[in-house]
């Protein structure tokens, strides 16, 4: 995400976030200000955006036809920026979204400022809403310009509507297309004001089909897996199942007697074998019967990483509290004079991203250099990444992106590109790697496996007056940025330290533990992490006060914008009214990534899986809507993904390896699986929130608690399933 | 061993192994990306193609038995009244996030329009349960089943 961007220090990821959002306004203004030198700056064929047309800045090109195109400045993985991102555009450049051609740009650090290509942590409206909409204000300021150039009028008297300049004294009025010229000739301006949500939008707000449906639909999208070169060779690989095992011996004779096998390309971990097409890629590697040392790890089981888990909470930890927060003594003080204690231990297991685009990516090495073509959620760094680890300036290589068959997370890392980089150092052409969704299965970065220790002190209402909370497991922020690294991972606490509840003489603390499983962000990050753990255990300080879970909540929240979603799903989901018989519902509350979320479940028992999921309804307040389709497509999507890991997720090692191998041990929620969800927005003007991890975090709890309702378990280690059925 | 297979109405000879599944036949050999690749093991539908109007799983059917069976794939579904149908409710519906399992989806969803006109929800998931969608876009392709549906016997 910010990688690649050692200059902001990674305090906190959502202070960087933040960062990067506060930051982000100055960057598109300037870049290719200068509109005598700005070649067309984003990645539009030379075909379709010519010379002369005008270029206001990195995002956007007018053609000459009047063809209106923008270099999305963040990855596509499905959550939407294609449409959301161009209506940012739309709005302040007074044209339909549907006029936008929207291209996806090579991956290039610096490319927009500031602003980087990175996506993840629900930070892309965030980051994205000054800037993007600047680029579009500005474009409009000169194309305004232009038309009252070219009729000696003042520009104030002008005004742009509907893809024209209009002047209404005169009753003239010029399409685009035909200002383009004169608006390349003449400064841009970089502070266009920008449109208020008081005058009133357009298009910001208003429901907006996608604008990529049609591509998708009819099978000529192209994701990273569909690419094809002249004289591309395809492979694939089997990696030591083993972490940290390495390659021993291979059969590469009659890996070779294949048909279509080309060429057996052996690296120290892994081997890959190159072929014709997939199929004799396939076959060779199967003939290849790779055997493997198995190193330290050999004996890593699932039973020994979780009870180290229990052994690491046992200690001391990093506090996580804000400075001048209160001490650990004070807390301890807090607690013992408590009428009542309640604690509870949560663990959460590893999980796999499982998109459904396997791994894959083209490399042609090439001219002491390298051409990439891939799907990734970092292009930028992504390419940096390669670049090093060929060995060659990055000037050397290029970067095309991909769209994406799902990221979740798992595009956030470059791993695949720099694998694929080692196997086609070694092959005269380039060269398809594709995982088998088997190796793409057991060589994740796994969501971290985590141990939560919990207890709450409480008054004779059963109100928390004492708050202590340690959290056990792997640090992304500690991998990443190890200079920074101070004992807290600030993603892992998120939501965390800072719930929607007002807690007194509140203590959290991080524990690192590292296991042999490699890990990193997957779809909901930290805050979702908390979210199962707060909410699963404000549900149980509910149920120990006798109160109701949607009024204790209530209660303890005392912001009003928390308390309005809750409001909101109350009366939406029927809250007030008993369950239909042989029903329960359970409720959650999260606020996190600037987006306020609450959703209520409703289950039935269900012989298989021991609970049905029938109906969810969420209620939320992401602040400006920008576009409310998009908004009930996230809060759906994020809902099964979730309910997909509560119910079923879980990545298991033995003997060193991963036990699951594809989706018939690693369930997936099916059609028939899958709840009606019903999305409520509140109307707001307030600052844009995220969308993309809320709905997965808020669900998981919901679900639980609801399964709690149903079935008095409370289901503290998940998946749920396990813990029903069992 | 050379095969001809019968693709979207035309006839294809391809030098390949017997046992190659067709999945990687109109991929790899043929050069049509539109049929995706997910698993492998017909878990997931998104390789989901028709043979003789039969939604099959492409990864899970060897060259050597379509033999003088018609393939159609997601490039040929707007040509057939159906296929249209459907895409177009899916681009109505808003089904599509990352869309990498659509194709699949819409292959499955147009063999099942072909046969039963007017699904019910339990018709539709007892055949739409064959392919997943990791964005979840489950509601959505529900909706645009019976929006098709409706579309189908009106037009």
């Amino acid at each position: 995400m910010m990688r690649g961007e050692p200059t902001i220090a990674p305090i906190s990821r959502r202070a960087m976030l933040r960062a990067a959002a506060v930051a982000a306004p100055a960057l598109v203004i300037g870049i290719c200000f200068d509109p005598a030198s700005a070649a067309p700056a984003n990645a539009a064929p030379a075909a379709t955006a010519p010379p002369a047309g005008f270029a206001p800045n990195a995002m956007l090109t007018i053609d000459q036809a009047g063809a209106i195109a923008l270099a999305l400045p963040k990855t596509e993985m499905g959550q939407g920026v294609y449409t959301a991102l161009a209506m940012l555009v739309a709005e302040e450049l007074e044209v339909d979204p549907q006029a936008i051609r929207v291209d996806i740009p090579d991956g290039e650090t610096g490319r927009f400022g500031k602003l980087d290509q990175g996506t993840g942590g629900s930070t892309s409206i965030r980051e994205c809403w000054e800037p993007v909409r600047q680029a579009g204000a500005n474009a409009r300021a000169a194309l305004i310009a232009a038309a009252a150039a070219q009729w000696k009028v003042a520009a104030a008297d002008c005004h742009a509507e509907a893809g024209r300049v209009i002047h209404p004294a005169s009753k003239r009025s010029a399409p685009y297309a035909a200002l383009v010229a004169t608006a390349a000739r003449l400064p841009v301006p970089d502070k266009a004001p920008l449109k208020t949500a008081a005058a009133g939008f357009k298009v910001i707000g208003k429901p907006q089909h996608r604008l990529d449906s049609h591509a998708k639909v009819n099978g000529t999208a192209e994701y990273g897996i569909d690419v094809r070169l002249p004289g591309m060779k395809i492979a694939t690989l089997a990696q030591s199942p083993v972490f940290g095992g390495t390659l021993a011996t291979i059969d590469e004779a009659a890996a070779m007697k294949v048909k279509g096998v080309r060429q057996i390309v052996r690296m120290a971990d892994a081997v890959a074998v190159v072929g014709d097409h997939y199929w004799a890629a396939r076959k060779g590697l199967d003939a290849l019967a790779p055997t493997w040392r198995d190193g330290d790890n050999a004996t890593a089981a699932q039973a020994a990483i979780v009870a180290g888990y229990a052994k690491a909470a046992k200690g001391a930890g990093a506090s996580a509290m804000d400075e001048g927060g209160p001490d650990a003594a004070t807390v301890g003080k807090a607690l013992s004079g408590a009428v009542k204690r309640v604690g509870a231990i949560y663990e959460q297991p590893f999980l796999a991203h499982a998109p459904m685009e396997p791994g894959n990516c083209v490399v042609h090495v090439k001219d002491g250099g390298c051409e990439i073509w891939t799907g990734t959620q970092v292009p930028g760094s992504a390419r940096e990444e390669a670049a090093k680890a060929l060995g060659v300036p990055i000037e050397k290589v290029a970067l095309h992106n991909r769209l994406m068959g799902g990221g979740f997370g798992r595009r956030l890392e470059a791993d695949y590109v720099i694998r694929a980089i080692e196997v086609a150092k070694r092959v005269q052409a380039p060269v398809k790697l594709i995982w088998s969704r088997e190796e793409d299965l057991q060589h994740d970065l796994y969501r971290p496996f985590y141990r939560d220790e919990i207890e709450a002190g409480l008054d004779a209402g059963g109100k928390p007056v004492a708050w202590t909370h340690k959290i056990a497991g792997s640090s992304i922020m500690a991998r990443l940025y190890p200079d920074y690294f101070k004992g807290v991972d600030s993603d892992a606490v998120d939501g965390s330290v800072t719930t929607p509840y007002e807690l007194p003489a509140q203590r959290v603390e991080f524990i690192r533990h590292e296991t042999a499983v490699p890990t990193s962000w997957w779809r909901g990050v930290g805050g979702a992490r908390s979210a199962f753990v707060i909410e699963s255990f404000i549900d149980e300080l509910a149920h120990e006060a006798g109160a109701d879970p949607i009024a204790y909540r209530r209660a303890l929240a005392g912001d009003p914008r928390a308390r309005a979603v809750l409001d909101l799903v109350a009366e939406k989901s029927g809250w007030g009214t008993p369950a239909p018989a042989g029903r329960a519902r359970g409720v959650a509350l999260i606020h996190t990534w600037d987006t306020y979320m609450a959703q209520v479940v409703e289950v039935e028992k269900d012989p298989e899986n021991g609970v049905r999921v029938v109906k969810v309804t969420a209620a939320v307040d992401c602040g400006q809507p920008v576009n409310p389709l998009g908004i009930a497509a996230q809060v759906e999507g994020g809902v099964i993904f979730g309910l997909t890991a509560a119910m079923f997720g879980e990545v298991t090692i033995a003997n060193g390896r991963v036990e699951q191998s594809n989706f018939h041990d690693y369930r997936l929620l099916r059609i028939n699986e899958s709840p009606t969800i019903a999305t409520h927005i509140v109307p707001s003007d307030q600052a844009v929130g995220g969308m993309g991890e809320p709905p997965v975090a808020t669900i998981m709890p919901a679900l639980a608690n609801a399964v709690f309702a149903l079935t008095g378990k409370r289901v503290r280690k998940l998946p749920i399933v396990k813990a029903l059925v069992a | 061993m050379t095969s001809t297979i019968n693709v979207n109405g035309s006839e294809r000879s391809v030098d390949v192994d017997e046992d190659m599944p067709l999945l990687w036949v109109i991929r790899d050999v043929l050069g049509m990306t539109g049929t995706k690749f997910g698993c492998g093991a017909g878990l997931c539908g998104a390789c989901t193609v028709h043979i003789d109007g039969e939604a099959q799983f492409a990864c899970q059917t060897p060259i050597s038995v379509v033999g003088a069976a018609k393939v159609t794939t997601i490039e040929a579904m707007k040509d057939s009244a159906v296929g249209k149908a459907v895409q177009q409710a899916w681009i109505d519906a808003d089904v599509v996030q990352c869309g990498y399992c659509q194709p699949g989806q819409i292959m499955r969803a147009s063999a099942l329009l072909a046969r039963t006109p007017r699904p019910t929800d339990a018709e539709i998931d007892e055949v739409m349960h064959a392919n997943l969608c990791r964005c979840g876009c489950y509601p959505r392709i529900r909706a645009a089943i019976h929006r098709a549906a409706g579309t189908t016997v009106t037009a």
